[in-house]
């Protein structure tokens, strides 16, 4: 059930040591699917910064590893638990998959109101397959998006939340990914579901972190995720991700949101981990009343490479976006922000709002940023921004006049500068969790700001 | 402000396209098409000397291999090369004309029709004129004042044959032949433009001025500008440009190339008013202009304003490269597109020195059918400590055909430089119309009152005559966008 | 002057005026009282034809002409002028600019010749002193970070220079503390003549103290409720509009 090494086509030659693995091989519409997701794939391979929407990140580390795969998992790795980012004393829901496939022992899904699934994609194929089939968007969506096609082609589980009109699930729902368990470098493709039926309402927690088995030298693995969200009108989804992966682990991931009439997307992913991640959104706003929040956050350093590419489509009257990005950059990390707002022809009374802002800590700390405004209709308001420099001066200054000494007024300043972003999320159970990474982050870095 | 004062009045008495007349002069022309013997046959013209036509040939075989730019927002027919002339000069008796009674009285007419100072009398005025008509330069006024001063301010076909070693040197050293393929075509075909050299120290008198004007059916024109500020010189530059109307499409590939060393400063300033073509999107100009500025010296300074109304389609990104420490770069733009326009414009800042500080002020405004697209890349090199950028787009939507675009690329490897940029889009508001119009003003011209005021930070910059023609501009180029 | 007969006016696809009658004659100053919500801008906008305000019945006759058929910028040549509640900001005008620009356009349409930059300049000194503004105002931007009181002195400088007929002031008193108020309400009345018009919409009775009406109606839900003389506004202030929509809506 294990591997071929890398050859020349990245991931194509996996194929045929993969197939027989996958699940849902007696449902010939999904073979047919991940044959021509396939194809779409091996006709471009992995993308190249000679495509503009990768103009500034180059996976070519990832080719360079040659990622196999694993089609079962490994001899049970024992774990105690998995780590949450919400109080262990709630009881919320939890999924856990260590790398890529799923651990019943670790999950605890909890009690669910009626009308409400959660479960995982596999599981979802034998109950109903016919709603997977229906819910499975992923041809046209993969245009242009070599990564997604890969992941379809190659999904092998992932998280299915499906609420009923009306289900309003008062408890979160974390799903846990664990990386780091092969004993060579391997690459999953999760690929997840969160269908949201009128009126329905539901917090989702995504935390992708590893297990942390330095002591025998943790293999680097790769995360290729893909997720699809619906939210029919007037449904609610508050969407967080933590992505700490392994400092030598690779993460992309792709998420595209439908949003009906009234309904609200509204995301935050904060990026720490991985040497090279890229977090793919594109929501499409196609009712009128739809609203859509995309914030994020990212700190990074040594060789950190972290892309926040999002697309908003607003494709009819009256919707609105808001985003707001904001990263800390030390070291010769790089970080990259393409954000692309598109307001089609008679998509009137338009609200859209961009801001990414940075603080570059080091000399060869770089950003890059192309926030994009494309505009077809004339009764909009839409605005983007762009900063990036060091620290206020003059906030500095305040702070160290009042005698702070000025690496602690830095780490202040830092902090703070991030702290808006996270305070604002709806999820306020989430928030201590989010501020201890960033704690940890400043208190890891190393000599002076 | 006088200026303002004036504009519906003048915006009033303009017909459509003012500028829509044809003069008949015999050409001078080159066979159709584009081959070796055509650029060989543009080289022995102008009688050049070898390494020049070894350079155009260079860039002639480049551009056989060059592919055309698909990255920017407008769509247009592949262009047909070979369906074009590539040399046409007015004829005139003998050698150029020594002065203005020597040229063509007809020239004259079109000039004057034109509003192009070009009579003595504009010396009060300051202005002098190197006029471009189809590729030749026909008059350059004022000559003898510039001389005193040391300044050269002429043809570059006759800087060519004066002053080889600066053209040689600093030809192509901006823009290299092969920076694109527009650019890399005119280094193979270009055959008239201007060449300014201000010497050290010297601050030029006047402002200096050429009016580009196409004028024969079929001719794509190729000017080649070249502009050097020597040690602590300034100069500024204007430049406009018109067309007749003609219903095929027009190819205009210009180069403008700047240079500042050490304490200089060039102020390049561009009214471009080709023929867009009519409602209906036939005709009209392709403007693809490569432009840029090296700031080679320490404090030396180069600022771009361009209001940009006409053209079928316009393809410019003024550019500064910021060499030397504590260089300035500023873009200032104004670009409108009604009908079926379509405009692709903007500037890239290239902060390499220290405390290098760049200021984008660019405002679109689209109406009709148009689409107008700011595109532009501020990039902080690793050594461009204390750089400082600001840049601030806004676009205006006159009506719900057509469309704005906000393109920014930033780019800092730097954390002692500081990058800020903002934009907006928004339509030209009801309430703003409203009030003016119960005030008294037509719909027109408080359409022209309201955008006039949503370029003015762009109009300030520009010399106060130019300010007036494109304050106009602005009023005409939207004639017909509203009610 | 102005004679408005059974007026109906919709805003998107609502009737908010249903049968406004009312005559004004030259010198006359007329106050419309009323609650929030019953019209009052309404009228004012309908009267000066802003789009959106859709007559569907009546007629509205100034000097014999009808105003329903003409364009705003033609209604402010025949002599309306609002002063608005809101006046509107407009970046990058300067205000000279925008007043020589009207002052010509409406002398234009009148026959009158249109005044060069130093006569224009002569006559803007000649009005601002008159009502004692700051030349300063002049130079700003339309109304851009002007405060309350620097607007509707701004309105009050344009009404001197553009000599209406009739004016409407509609809730000129909105935003404006005393002083302000009464330093708009001095300029309004110099501006007075025997041969033009007042029509005061306000909601309070304050700015009626300095602006002595002839004439005082209620407008509620959508009509002219009652109509008296100056006394009236005092009463509403003591008794408010209860009785107005309390009966309308029973």
């Amino acid at each position: 059930m294990s591997t071929e090494s890398f050859t020349e086509h990245p991931f194509v030659d996996h194929w045929g040591a993969l197939r027989d693995a996958l699940p849902g091989q007696d449902l010939p519409w999904l073979s047919r699917l991940r044959e021509s997701a396939l194809e779409r794939f091996a006709e471009c391979g992995l993308p190249t910064p000679r495509q503009e929407s990768w103009k500034y990140t180059s996976l070519r580390p990832i080719e360079k590893i040659g990622f196999g795969v694993d089609g079962a998992p490994r001899a049970c790795i024992s774990i105690d638990r998995a780590p949450s980012l919400l109080p262990t004393a709630s009881d919320h829901h939890r999924l856990v998959f260590v790398d890529g496939h799923y651990r019943a022992d670790l999950s605890t899904p909890g009690e669910l109101p009626d009308g409400a699934e959660l479960t995982t994609l596999r599981e979802m194929l034998t109950r109903d397959p016919d709603w997977v089939e229906a819910q499975l968007g992923s041809a046209a969506l993969e245009r242009g998006q070599p990564l997604l096609a890969l992941n379809t082609a190659m999904m092998m589980n992932g998280f299915v939340l499906r609420l009923a009109k009306g289900t309003v699930l008062h408890e979160p729902v974390e799903v846990v990914h664990l990386g780091g368990a092969g004993d060579r470098p391997l690459a999953y493709h999760p690929r997840n579901l969160a269908i949201l039926e009128e009126g329905s309402q539901a917090t989702l927690i995504e935390h992708h972190t590893h297990l942390g088995m330095t002591e025998r030298g943790e293999q680097p693995y790769y995360t290729n995720s893909g997720t699809e969200v619906v939210l029919a009108k007037g449904a609610v989804l508050h969407h967080y991700k933590l992505q700490a992966e392994a400092p030598n682990a690779f993460h992309t991931a792709t998420v595209h949101a439908d949003v009906a009439a009234d309904a609200l997307y509204d995301a935050f992913g904060m990026s720490t981990g991985a040497q090279l991640s890229r977090n793919e959104i594109a929501v499409r706003l196609a009712g009128a009343g739809a609203n859509c929040h995309l914030n994020g956050a990212y700190l990074l350093r040594g060789d950190q490479h972290c892309d926040n590419t999002t697309r908003i489509d607003h494709l009819v009257p009256d919707t609105a976006c808001s985003e707001i990005f904001k990263g800390v950059i030390d070291d010769q990390a790089r970080a990259v922000f393409q954000g692309k707002i598109t307001v089609h022809r008679d998509a009137q009374h338009t609200n859209g709002h961009q801001l990414s802002k940075v603080l570059l800590l080091s000399d060869k700390a770089e950003i890059d940023a192309k926030p994009e405004l494309e505009i077809y209709a004339d009764d909009v308001v839409c605005s983007h921004g762009a900063t990036a420099g060091d620290l206020d001066h003059d906030a500095l200054f305040y702070l160290r006049a009042r005698g702070i000494p000025e690496t602690a007024a830095r780490a202040m300043l830092i902090e703070a500068f991030l702290a808006e972003s996270v305070h604002n999320i709806a999820a306020q159970g989430l928030c201590p969790a989010l501020m201890s990474s960033i704690g940890h982050w400043l208190a890891d870095r190393r000599g002076d700001f | 402000m006088a200026a303002t004062l004036e504009t519906v009045e003048q915006v009033r008495a303009l017909d459509k396209y003012k500028y829509g007349f044809v003069t008949d002069i015999e050409s001078e022309t080159a066979p159709k098409g584009l081959s070796e013997d055509i650029v060989r046959f543009i080289s022995a013209k102008k009688q050049e000397p070898e390494w020049l036509l070894a350079w155009r040939l260079k860039a002639y075989r480049h551009w056989l291999t060059m592919p055309e730019p698909t990255w920017s927002k407008v769509r247009f027919p592949p262009i047909d090369y070979q369906d074009s002339y590539y040399y046409s000069a007015p004829k005139s008796p003998d050698d150029a004309p020594k002065s203005l009674d020597e040229v063509d009285p007809k020239l004259l007419e079109t000039y004057e029709k034109l509003g192009i100072p070009l009579s003595e009398q504009k010396v009060l005025a300051g202005v002098a004129v190197d006029a471009v008509f189809d590729s030749v330069s026909v008059a350059t006024t004022f000559k003898k004042n510039l001389e005193d001063v040391g300044v050269i301010f002429c043809p570059i076909s006759e800087a060519v044959k004066n002053h080889p070693e600066l053209v040689k040197k600093y030809l192509g050293s901006v823009v290299p032949y092969g920076d694109n393929k527009h650019a890399c075509l005119n280094s193979a075909v270009f055959t008239d433009g201007s060449f300014v050299y201000i010497p050290k120290g010297v601050r030029c008198p006047m402002e200096l001025s050429t009016y580009f004007r196409i004028n024969a059916q079929n001719t794509g024109q190729f000017e080649r500008t070249l502009i050097i500020a020597d040690e602590g010189s300034y100069v500024s530059y204007l430049e406009g440009c018109t067309a007749p109307m003609r219903d095929e499409n027009q190819l205009h590939a210009a180069v403008v190339e700047l240079i500042t060393l050490d304490d200089a400063e060039i102020k390049y300033s561009t009214v471009q008013n080709w023929y867009p073509g009519d409602e209906n999107g036939k005709g009209g100009i392709y403007n693809f202009v490569t432009k840029r500025g090296a700031c080679r010296g320490r404090n030396s300074k180069i600022s771009w304003t361009q209001v940009e109304t006409g053209s079928a389609i316009t393809w410019k990104y003024p550019s500064c490269i910021l060499q030397g420490d504590n260089s300035v770069g500023e873009f200032y733009s104004i670009a409108i597109t009604n009908n079926h326009q379509q405009a692709d414009t903007g500037t890239k800042m290239i902060h390499l020195g220290k405390n290098t500080r760049s200021r984008i002020i660019a405002k679109g405004i689209s109406a009709g059918h148009s689409d107008s697209t700011y595109r532009g890349l501020v990039r902080i090199g690793a050594r461009a400590e204390g750089a400082r950028n600001f840049t601030q787009c806004d676009s205006l939507l006159v009506g719900d055909k057509c469309g704005a675009h906000t393109v920014p690329y930033i780019e800092s490897k730097n954390r002692k430089a500081i990058v800020e940029h903002e934009a907006t889009t928004s339509r030209i508001s009801e309430d703003q119309l409203f009030y003016c119009r119960q005030r008294g003003l037509s719909q027109e011209d408080a359409v022209a009152l309201v955008v006039n005021g949503f370029c003015r930070e762009v109009l300030q910059q520009l010399p106060m005559e130019f300010a007036v023609e494109a304050q106009k501009l602005v009023g005409i180029s939207l004639e017909g966008s509203v009610g | 002057m102005l004679e408005i007969k059974n007026l109906h006016a919709t805003v998107d696809g609502k009737e908010i005026l249903k049968g406004i009658d009312l005559k004004i004659e030259a010198g006359e100053i007329h106050a419309i009282m009323g609650p929030n919500g019953s019209g009052k801008s309404t009228l004012s906008y309908a009267l000066t034809g802003r789009e959106g305000y859709v007559i569907t019945e009546g007629e509205v006759l100034f000097k014999g002409r009808n105003l329903m058929d003409m364009d705003p910028e033609e209604r402010a040549g025949e002599g309306v002028f609002l002063a608005f509640q809101y006046p509107v900001e407009i970046p990058g005008v300067p205000n000279t600019t925008f007043l020589k620009e009207a002052l010509n356009s409406v002398r234009r349409y009148r026959g009158e010749g249109e005044l060069d930059a130093m006569q224009f300049v002569k006559l803007v000194r000649e009005k601002t002193k008159l009502l004692h503004m700051n030349d300063d105002m002049l130079k700003r931007a339309v109304n851009v970070g002007f405060s309350g009181g620097e607007k509707k002195r701004n309105e009050a400088l344009q009404m001197a220079l553009l000599e209406p007929s009739l004016a409407i002031l509609d809730e000129t008193d909105s935003g404006l503390d005393i002083d302000a108020l009464k330093t708009v309400a001095d300029a309004v009345n110099l501006l007075r003549k025997p041969d033009n018009a007042l029509l005061i919409i306000t909601h309070y009775q304050r700015l009626l103290d300095y602006i002595v009406p002839d004439h005082v109606h209620v407008l509620a839900q959508g009509r002219i409720q009652r109509s008296g003389g100056k006394e009236l506004a005092l009463e509403l202030e003591k008794n408010g509009y209860a009785a107005f929509t309390a009966g309308a809506a029973a």
